[in-house]
């Protein structure tokens, strides 16, 4: 059952403030991850302070790095069930959790973040992660 | 909001996925509780020995790579079974 909306939106709005787009319906998964080429960052947010507490921030810092991905999305798991489960129909084998990150480019996913891999580590380290990905599949230079 | 924990008071492992081994199965799910009927697991894969195919090694591999295929919502493993637990990205090396 999803949490009163008063209490995700600062959350939202977390992702939202960093410039990521929030895909809330099947419809917006489709325009943004259907038929794209190039490299989008996919966040599955969550209200699990547990991990999610860290994967935000760890976004945020990512986002500054000198490599990006072209687009960055949202969607929020527990709550805009549809669309999660429509954006997670685009990651393949990848196994459904949250929060968790895919990296994907020409629509194939090309680095995953799993619940797992964000647990006890710090913004920094999850940060180190993202950035190591973006350098590996993304061109976009920040800036040019 | 960053950083904010809903589930106060709660085992040093709640929330975390772990590993959990016992003497005929490895279940990987993410930790809740111990309860008086024991561990308390969500989202719960597992790996049967005789069952499943290939190795408790392969599995564990397949699941650090594409996550944990959740067979089972909640489960829970009766403290008497259980060989050993561990934090799932432990295993990652």
């Amino acid at each position: 059952m999803p949490y009163p909306e008063s209490l995700v939106a600062p959350m939202r709005a977390e992702m939202t403030q960093m410039g990521a787009t929030e895909l809330r319906t099947v419809a917006d998964v489709d325009a943004a991850l259907g038929s794209s080429t190039g490299t989008t960052l996919v966040f599955v947010n969550s209200v699990c302070g547990c991990a999610a507490g860290n994967a935000r921030p760890a976004v945020q810092m990512a986002l500054r790095h000198g490599v990006l991905p072209e687009r960055t999305v949202t969607v929020f798991a527990g709550q805009d069930l549809d669309a999660v489960a429509r954006a997670r129909s685009y990651f393949g084998e990848y196994q459904p959790s949250s929060p968790s990150m895919a990296l994907l480019r020409d629509g194939e996913v090309v680095h995953f973040v799993h619940r797992h891999q964000i647990e006890g580590r710090s913004p920094q380290t999850i940060a180190a992660d993202l950035t190591k990905a973006f350098d590996t599949h993304c061109s976009h230079s920040v800036g040019a | 909001m960053s950083g904010h924990v809903f589930h106060p008071g709660h085992h040093e492992l709640h929330g975390i996925t772990v590993v959990l081994e016992t003497e005929r199965a490895l279940w990987v799910g993410r930790f809740d509780s111990v309860t008086p009927k024991g561990v308390l697991l969500h989202d719960a894969g597992a790996y049967e020995d005789g069952v499943t195919p290939g190795t408790r090694e392969e599995y564990l591999q397949k699941t650090l790579k594409f996550g944990v295929r959740a067979t089972a919502k909640n489960v829970i493993i009766p403290e008497g079974e259980v060989r050993g637990m561990r934090q799932l990205a432990e295993a990652a090396g």
